[in-house]
Order: structure tokens, then C-alpha cells, then sequence
């Protein structure tokens, strides 16, 4: 009876576990429990929270692997860490850590422009953030074993996380109807793995799951991302940042769940408080936006 | 109209259950519900579908599966919305409860070092992430005699351990260190790998048969 450990199936198995749920940022070990509390199904483990790096400015590294260590000891929940786009070195060092999953993320800078991380190389699974479906493609074929759209991350403004679920599903329902003869060509233009394409052609889905992240503040925004064909929500600076995290986590999570129950997100939203003070993607500079990190 | 009320209608007349539709719910808190969805539609005579209300286990089902997802999250969403009594309601009268990973520790009487909720139908104590942290999960080949000859292929992820159960509960498959992963007491039946993930469908049908002696043990009485 011979035992596989880090098979592609435990690794997509892990995010398909997740589904269905929110997985919410933290910074130390009593948001990590608050976020646990209110029902998160996994915590990502930072040093700063993207609306505090894009404040900040400056370069965005991988956490204190102190800061990590103390949030995977606080939570019985996996525990997620962010790496920079390409920077191998930081994912081996969390690897070594073990830590749950990797975000080789765009919401920190990235330490390679031409080339991100060979991520079969690994025993850890990874998610990558995607605008639309070439980007998502590319990134399952280097190995990442679930996608997020991007959205604006630390905005909390969910338009551009609208844009890209869009982008991404309605490319998907485009290449559903085309013939076959046709998706050479399509994989071509894309720049996209043509065995993936055949494969969307036939399923109509990504082959990992697709969750959304990038701008989610409030139950609403939850249950929007979810119905346009979100699998999960990733919360980021939407819960610390405002005025009664706890609750606020709450009624995400529920809304998230319940994300068809219009009369129970209205309850949900009532009293929460001040969401995070968003921002308006279109006064912000082109060389501000996180999302065009990456290829 | 479920199972059980077609099979009281039937007892009047001549129909036999065995050959009706039984009706499975998924119960779709959070977790993988989908691909167990997918699994239950390509069974024959299993009427499947989500739920996430008490009304809707209260009324509907006949058998429920609890996927795999965090217990945590699952837990803390059954209380919240009444979830967790009426599964336990509906279970003292005849419902089959199909646990996998998350759903084999809400079942769960003992779950050591955590007072998390839930829902305590079967006589077990299990151990969260007992094999470890992601980069332990792992898949391995099972021999579960009840299913025939051919093993299972069994993909455990960040699995919980049965580390005790009761007289009542019976140990259907075990590791080769002998740690059981599938048991089952009376109507209810827990693993702690992930069938769902595979294409081999014959887990699922056990539960299938589960629910449908349980339908039938109701007619009965």
C-alpha cells in the first residue's frame, strides 16, 4: 500500500476544500483568531495588509517568518503566505516553514519581470492571481493549483475584481462554443497551453478552482463575486480595516455561504459599522496598480 | 416528496422501495459540495441536490452527506441557522449521514483538545490534522472488503484520525498501520479521505444502499 504525499490531487484537493467559504488576511495571532471565530476557512499570514503597502510605498517582501509562525501556531485553519512574483527563494523559505499554500502574489513587488515561479518544482500547492483567462492558463500550467482574480487589491473598490471574474468566465463560455478546428488558434492568441484550452472547450471551467479576491468589503460584494462564479472570497484589507472587524468577518462569511438569500444578506449588513475607505481605481496612476503586476 | 413518504403511500399498495429513488441532500455550508453533487448524479436511483436550510433537511431527505471543508467553518455555520438540530432531529428518526473528513468530525462525540462545535451521532473521538500540515497530505491504495475486491484510491488532505470508537461502531477499512479511516454506526458512515475527488464511485453507492435499508427499516416499522 504505497503513500504519495504532495500528489496534484492533494494539492487541487486542498483548495476544493476551501470552496464555498472566506479566506481572510491577518497580521497577527489575535486577528488570526478573530478570523477563525468568525468562520474563516483559512487565514493569509502578512506582515502589512495590502491598503497599509500601497500606503506605505516602498518594497513589498515576504512576511517575518516570525509573524507566520506565530499565526500558524494560533489557528487549527490552514495558514496561507505570500511570496513576490517570481522570487523562488522566498517560496522555498516558506515551504520550509510549511505553511499551507503559497500566493505568489502581485500585491507584493515582484522580484522578476519576465519569468514567475516554476511551481511543479514544489511540494506545497500554490494560488496565482489572473486579469483574464491567458494569464490564469499560463499560471495553471506552471503549476498553481487554484486561481484568484485579481481585483485591486487594498482598494476596497470591487470594480476591477468584477472586471476580471467577467473577463475570465465569459472568454470561458466564448471558447464552450467554438469548434474544435478553432482552438489552436485560440490557444495561440491566448498564450494560453493548447491542452487547457481543449480541456475549458470540454468543461467549460478552469481545471483548479477559481476564487476572487482584490476589493471585497462588504456581505454584497461577497455575494456578488459568488454569483458571478467565484468558488471562495479572499478578504484582504476589507475586515481589518474597518470598524468592528468581528462582525464584519461574520457577515461575510455567512453571506458567502448564503449567497442566494437576499433577506438574510440584508440583515447581515445591518450595523456593521464604517466599511475600509475605498478608493476610486481611476484616479490612481497606472504604475499604482497592483494588477499589472505579472504577465 | 422524499423517500420515506412515498414508501408509507406504497405500504398501502404494492410498490417496492428498492426499486424508488432515494433522496440525498448535500449539505452545502461549505466545502467541496459540488463534486459530491456530481458524484450523486451519476448513481441511479438517487434524487440529489445542496442544501443549506433545516427545513430543507427537516423535509427532503432521506440521506445526508457532510463534505470535507474546515469543521470549523461547517460547525460554527450549523448552529448559526439551527443546521445541526435538525440533522441530529431528522437522524434520531431514520436519515442516513454520510461524513467525509470535516463531516466524519462533526460527527464525532470526542474531538480532542477542541470544543468546536458539533454533532456528536456517532461513538467516536477523532484528532484534527492528525497526519500533519498540508505538506503531509497524502494518497494512498485501500482495501475496503465491503466494497469488493479492487482498493480504493484514497486522498487524504490535512485528514483527521479516528483515534477511539465505541462497541456500536463498526470498522469498514483501516491503513496499514491500522488506523481506521471508514466506520460506520447504524445509519451513519464516516471517512476520512475524500472518495469525491477520484472517479471511483463505489463509496458513495455504499451510502446509497445506507440510505435506502434505513428508507426501508422505516416502511417497516
Amino acid at each position: 500500500m504505497e503513500q504519495q504525499k504532495s500528489t496534484w490531487r492533494t494539492k487541487v484537493g486542498l483548495a476544493e476544500m476551501l470552496k464555498g467559504g472566506v479566506i481572510m488576511d491577518v497580521t497577527n495571532a489575535e486577528q488570526a483568531k478573530i478570523a477563525e471565530d468568525a468562520g474563516a476557512v483559512a487565514v493569509m499570514a502578512l506582515e502589512r495588509v495590502p491598503s497599509d503597502i500601497r500606503r506605505d510605498g516602498g518594497v513589498a517582501r515576504m512576511s517575518d517568518p516570525l509573524v507566520i509562525q506565530e499565526i500558524m501556531g494560533a489557528v487549527s485553519i490552514p495558514v496561507m503566505a505570500k511570496a513576490r512574483i517570481g522570487h523562488f527563494a522566498e517560496a522555498q523559505v516558506l515551504e520550509a516553514l510549511g505553511v499551507d499554500y503559497i500566493d505568489e502574489s502581485e500585491v507584493l513587488t515582484p522580484a522578476d519581470e519576465s519569468f514567475h515561479i516554476d511551481k511543479h518544482q514544489f511540494k506545497v500547492p500554490f494560488v496565482c492571481g489572473c486579469r483574464d483567462l491567458g494569464e490564469a492558463l499560463r499560471r495553471i500550467g506552471e503549476g498553481a493549483a487554484m486561481m484568484r482574480t485579481k481585483g485591486e487589491a487594498g482598494s476596497g473598490n470591487i470594480v476591477e475584481a468584477v472586471r476580471h471574474m467577467r473577463t475570465v468566465t465569459s472568454h470561458m463560455r466564448k471558447i464552450q462554443g467554438m469548434r474544435e478546428d478553432e482552438l489552436m488558434a485560440e490557444a495561440k492568441s491566448l498564450g494560453a497551453p493548447y491542452e487547457l484550452v481543449v480541456e475549458i472547450h470540454r468543461t467549460g471551467k478552469l481545471p483548479v478552482p477559481n476564487f476572487s479576491a482584490g476589493g471585497i468589503a462588504t456581505p454584497a460584494d461577497a455575494s456578488l463575486m459568488m454569483q458571478l462564479g467565484a468558488e471562495t472570497v479572499f478578504v484582504g484589507s476589507g475586515i481589518f480595516k474597518s470598524e468592528n472587524p468581528a462582525a464584519r468577518a461574520k457577515a461575510i462569511v455567512d453571506a458567502t455561504t448564503h449567497f442566494m438569500d437576499f433577506k438574510l444578506i440584508a440583515e447581515l449588513s445591518k450595523g456593521l459599522g464604517k466599511a475600509m475607505e475605498g478608493l476610486d481605481i481611476r484616479q490612481l496612476d497606472e504604475k499604482d496598480l497592483m494588477a499589472n503586476r505579472g504577465w | 416528496m422524499n423517500a420515506v413518504a412515498t414508501a408509507k403511500l406504497q405500504n398501502q399498495g404494492q410498490g417496492k422501495l428498492s426499486t424508488e429513488h432515494v433522496c440525498i441532500g448535500v449539505l452545502g455550508l461549505q466545502g467541496d459540495y459540488q463534486k459530491h453533487l456530481e458524484m450523486l448524479h451519476s448513481i441511479d436511483g438517487v434524487n440529489a441536490k445542496i442544501v443549506r436550510t433545516a427545513q430543507e433537511i427537516s423535509e427532503w431527505c432521506d440521506g445526508l452527506v457532510i463534505p470535507g471543508g474546515e469543521s470549523t467553518t461547517v460547525g460554527k455555520l450549523m448552529a448559526r441557522y439551527g443546521v445541526d438540530t435538525a440533522i441530529i432531529e431528522r437522524a434520531a428518526k431514520g436519515m442516513a449521514v454520510f461524513g467525509t473528513c470535516t463531516g466524519m468530525i462533526l460527527l464525532a462525540s470526542e474531538i480532542e483538545g477542541s470544543d468546536q462545535h458539533r454533532l456528536g451521532l456517532m461513538d467516536t473521538t477523532v484528532r484534527r490534522n492528525a497526519y500533519g500540515r498540508q505538506l503531509d497530505s497524502f494518497e494512498a491504495d485501500l482495501d475496503v472488503p465491503c466494497l469488493g475486491g479492487k482498493t480504493v484510491r484514497a486522498v487524504f488532505i490535512r485528514a483527521p484520525q479516528i483515534t477511539a470508537v465505541g462497541s456500536k461502531v463498526e470498522v469498514l477499512a483501516t491503513l496499514e498501520s491500522g488506523e481506521a479511516v471508514m466506520i460506520r454506526q447504524g445509519n451513519c458512515l464516516a471517512i476520512s479521505f475524500h472518495p469525491e475527488l477520484t472517479d471511483d464511485t463505489r463509496v458513495h453507492k455504499y451510502f446509497v444502499e445506507v440510505t435506502r435499508e434505513a428508507a426501508v427499516g422505516l416502511m417497516a416499522r
